[in-house]
Formats: structure tokens, C-alpha cells, sequence
């Protein structure tokens, strides 16, 4: 099995917002909750970065150590799910998650923020697959379809990329020996607890 | 074609180009390297490892309307995450089985503070009026709910969870979570009514300095002089007090999160509510044992109100002179003025 992972080359990034708008659409993801968004570091500085982040997936998930209801679970593509009918919306999960991924449908209303969501790698939930009560909670399951994420199917200058981490991680090693330089495989370190050596 | 010359002049100047541009000529490229941009993409890029070596977290700028998310990378995640499930069931479980423990030994060992056989003996004194014991149990009611909700958040899934199954353990921590979310609105009332009603009579004194020293009755079987409050009740109510208000401070800024403060900002208040919560309880199954179990006469203060002449003038001599002096007649004691016949 592989090791999903994603991966954004942030000197290729444009930050045209296809990837959110994409992930929006495919998963018909409500208003105020975003499980992809690009993040501009140093804006407009010579020095400028974007970066398309999601959930990274992690490998031994913070927000799947700390729910208190242990409702996340890591497949056997290493994605890291879970399941909406045990979430109890604590907002644990955004709290230890390193890159703000879990999101929730309402803010206030005395912390009840609802059931939590976030990037599911375009894998749905813990429902069967492909069913309609999935599809609801989790939005669309491509994962099933033999499909890879569609944030990083449409990416226009092809920075995101999403596949099995050893894949990814050679096309990027090659791209930046090619052109001679590279900000970095963002995010990998605190993720994966290993980047991308070049 | 005149006007884009002036204008990219304009821009030129602060580079040193000025002269090239006001000549006329094309402006060549800065530097000439391979690249055919003209100059090195790297000089300048930001790397993930340098900023997160010399910032805390990566900061940035998004595009949505939530602020939240323009926050790249906060690796403080992994550190809560190693307080919550690595210190915290620590800290919560040698606090509060360390309590247990102590008042068993205390128990088994000393046993039950037995009330004495005088020939005020069978004579009720009111202590705590029904306001009183209304916002005690008011407080108390929440505080138990609240407890063993908060309890559930760290030790749910380790106890509870294999027991009933995820599911039964869902919907139970849901209603938990609703339960510890709106009780805490009267026990923030009830404390402080408590705290109103109550301070007048729990500020230290001399005689709490003497209470201390003989190790208030406990050690010895000397029982020293107390008011109304002893300086272990003191000690209580300060407790209650201040961890009380710690409690509501902390819980107010996680009821509406990120309202007053950042992600780290979050992280402090949940590890502050946390550890201060699992003191707290620990403190109060002291004061739940001392109050009913741990002494005879004791629980009758908060149940009917009314308490033995007996265990009063033991346990709180100079409370009752007080209530004595102040009413020759005595309203206060009940039982020792005959009853009129009606």
C-alpha cells in the first residue's frame, strides 16, 4: 500500500486558488469552511511564497492523539479520517493540529462548534464507500474511483502534488535539481518527521 | 513609448538604473546569469526550516475571511498535544487518586470525628440559611456535573470508552460536552453569590494562626477556638475562590474560542482549566468526605441547616457566643426556650 502525501513546491505556486476552489466544489464543502487554503508567506516581498495547505496526513496524527472520543483513524493509505457521528466538536483536534486543518460549521454558540471537517485526501469517511451518506458527511471518495486528490489533479503549474510520498518526493527532488533551487517540502518535517533530502 | 520610458525611469531610481533609463537606452538585465528572468529565485525565497528556526510559528496572509487560517504552521501542536496526552492523566490521576488515598488512610486510621455527649446535646443552632445552602448546592450540583464531564475529556476513552463502546461513549461525551458547557453558567452564579455572602466571615485571622498551629483538632484531640469558619473552611472557600474564578476565566475564553486570543493563547487556557480542574476536584473530595463521612454532625449544616449545640460549641466555640450575644433571647438556637402551647 502507499503512503499518501501531499506535497507543495512553493516556488511553482501561483496562488491562483484552484485547489481551494476545486476542493470546494468536489466535495460541495459549506460556507466558512475551507479544507484547503493557500497561505502567502512574505507578501509582496521579493522573498514570497505561497503555499497550498491542507490536512498533511500526518503519521501519528496529533488530532487523532488528542480526541478525547478517539474518533479520527489512519487507512491503509496512511490518510487519517474520521468519523462525524462520534465527533463531539470539542475543537481538541484544531488545537494540537500543526496546520489549522480540522475546521467546524459554526464558531460561537458557547463552543458547540458542531462536527468537525477537514481534507478526507479524497477518501471519504468510514462509511462504505461511494454511498450516498458518505458522499453527505465526507464529501466525494475519488481515492475509491482509483482517482488521486483533485486539489493536486488541477493544480495549473502542477506545485501541488498528491500521491505516495516516496513518488512525490522524487519528482520534486528531481525538479530542483533540474532548475537548481527549492524552498522545501513544506511542512513535511512537522508531518512526516522527514523531508525531502536533496 | 516616451511616457513608459519616464515612468519605468521613475520606477529605476531607487536602483541605481536612473542614469541608463534617463539616457534612453534599454535597460539591461541586473545580473547575467542563465536564468532568462534575469535573476536568481532562490536570493530571496523563504525556507520552511530557517523560518521556523527563527520564528515560532509561520505567519502569513490568506484570502478568506477566516484569520485563523492564515496561519501556516504552528508546530505548539505537537507540545499541547504531549501535555494533553502525556502530563495531563498523569497529573489528573496522582492528584486525585493521591486525594483518595489520603482520606482512606485518614479513615481507616483516625475514623470518623465523632460529635461529643454534652447537655447541649439534642439543641439545634441555625448555621446556614436556606440562601445559604441554596447557592452551596447550587454550586455543588454544577461542580459535580462539571467534574466528572471535565474528567471525561482525559480519562473517557481510556475507562468509559472499553466498557460501552464508541458509540454509547459519542452520544455520552456529546451531552457531556452540552452538560459542562451550559452548568457552567450557575456555578459561575453560585460562586459568586458565594463568594458575596460568604467573604465576611472567611477573612484570616489570629485565631486561624492558632487553629494551624494544633493542627485543627486533627492531630490532637485539643480543639482549638474557631468563628464561623475554621481556617481549614477558610482555606476552602478560598479554594473555591480562586480556583473558581480561574476555572470560569479559562472556561469563558474556551466557550468562545479564539474571541481574545490566539492559538497558543487556546493551548495555555486549556492546560491552565485542565490542571487547575483536576486540583480543584482533588480538593473537593477533601471537603466532601470532611463534610459528610469524615464527621459526625458535620453534614447538618448544608442538609437541614441546623446543627447540634453540641458539635457547635466543639467545633466553632466562638461562633456561638457570637450568635448568643447577639440575640439574649436566642432566635438562633432553637429547642432550648420552651415551645408555647397553642
Amino acid at each position: 500500500m502507499a503512503r499518501m502525501k501531499f506535497l507543495c513546491d512553493a516556488d511553482r505556486c501561483i496562488e491562483c486558488n484552484a485547489c481551494v476552489t476545486a476542493c470546494k466544489n468536489e466535495h460541495e464543502v459549506p460556507w466558512g469552511i475551507n479544507r484547503r487554503r493557500v497561505v502567502t508567506l512574505n507578501d509582496g516581498k521579493p522573498s514570497e511564497r505561497s503555499i497550498s495547505m491542507a490536512c498533511m496526513h500526518c503519521t501519528d496524527a496529533p488530532c487523532a492523539a488528542v480526541c478525547p472520543v478517539n474518533c479520527f483513524f489512519t487507512t491503509a493509505d496512511a490518510v487519517v479520517l474520521h468519523s462525524k457521528d462520534l465527533c463531539i466538536g470539542c475543537g481538541y483536534c484544531f488545537y494540537a493540529c500543526p496546520f489549522g486543518a480540522p475546521q467546524y460549521p459554526r464558531v460561537g454558540n458557547f463552543g458547540s462548534r458542531g462536527k468537525m471537517d477537514k481534507c478526507t485526501y479524497c477518501a471519504g469517511g468510514p462509511e462504505a464507500d461511494l454511498t450516498t451518506a458518505e458522499y453527505e458527511k465526507y464529501g466525494s471518495n475519488r481515492l475509491a474511483e482509483g482517482k488521486l486528490p483533485l486539489c493536486a489533479e488541477m493544480c495549473s503549474t502542477k506545485a501541488l502534488l498528491a500521491g505516495d510520498g516516496e513518488i512525490i518526493a522524487q519528482i520534486y527532488k528531481e525538479r530542483v535539481v533540474k532548475r537548481g533551487y527549492g524552498s522545501g517540502a513544506w511542512g513535511w518535517k512537522t508531518a512526516y518527521r522527514e523531508t525531502v533530502a536533496i | 513609448m516616451h511616457l513608459l520610458r519616464i515612468a519605468l525611469a521613475a520606477l529605476m531610481l531607487g536602483g541605481g538604473a536612473a542614469v541608463l533609463a534617463q539616457t534612453g537606452r534599454d535597460v539591461p538585465p541586473a545580473a547575467s546569469t542563465a536564468n532568462p528572468s534575469g535573476q536568481n529565485p532562490t536570493a530571496a525565497s523563504v525556507r520552511e526550516d530557517q523560518l521556523l528556526r527563527e520564528l515560532n510559528k509561520l505567519q502569513g496572509r490568506v484570502s478568506i475571511p477566516d484569520g485563523k487560517a492564515a496561519l501556516l504552521e504552528q508546530p505548539q501542536g505537537r507540545e499541547w498535544r504531549q501535555f494533553r496526552e502525556g502530563w495531563l492523566p498523569w497529573i489528573g490521576g496522582i492528584a486525585i487518586l493521591g486525594m483518595l488515598l489520603a482520606l482512606f488512610g485518614f479513615y481507616f486510621t483516625k475514623g470518623r470525628i465523632r460529635l461529643d455527649q454534652t447537655e447541649e446535646s439534642g439543641v439545634k443552632i441555625l448555621r446556614f440559611n436556606a440562601f445559604e445552602r441554596f447557592m452551596h448546592w447550587l454550586t455543588a450540583v454544577c461542580f459535580i456535573v462539571l467534574a466528572l464531564t471535565g474528567l471525561n475529556y482525559i480519562f473517557g476513552k481510556r475507562l468509559l470508552m472499553p466498557i460501552i463502546g464508541p458509540d454509547a461513549f459519542a452520544a455520552l461525551s456529546q451531552w457531556g460536552k452540552y452538560a459542562h458547557n451550559y452548568l457552567a453558567w450557575p456555578f459561575m452564579l453560585g460562586l459568586l453569590l458565594m463568594l458575596i455572602v460568604w467573604v465576611k466571615d472567611n477573612i484570616p485571622n489570629r485565631v486561624d494562626v492558632a487553629w494551624i498551629r494544633k493542627g485543627g483538632g486533627f492531630l490532637g484531640d485539643a480543639h482549638p477556638s474557631a468563628y464561623r469558619f475554621n481556617a481549614g473552611q477558610k482555606m476552602i472557600f478560598w479554594i473555591v475562590v480562586i480556583g473558581g474564578l480561574l476555572m470560569s476565566a479559562t472556561g469563558i475564553l474556551m466557550l468562545f474560542p479564539f474571541s481574545a486570543t490566539d492559538i497558543n493563547g487556546m493551548q495555555l487556557t486549556q492546560a491552565v482549566h485542565a490542571v487547575i480542574g483536576v486540583l480543584f476536584i482533588a480538593a473537593i473530595l477533601a471537603h466532601i468526605y470532611i463534610g459528610s463521612l469524615g464527621m459526625e454532625g458535620a453534614y447538618d449544616a448544608m442538609g437541614s441547616g441546623e446543627v447540634d449545640l453540641a458539635w457547635a460549641r466543639r467545633h466553632h466555640d466562638l461562633w456561638v457566643e457570637e450568635q448568643r450575644a447577639k440575640t439574649a433571647s436566642g432566635p438562633q438556637v432553637h429547642g432550648a426556650r420552651p415551645v408555647p402551647a397553642e
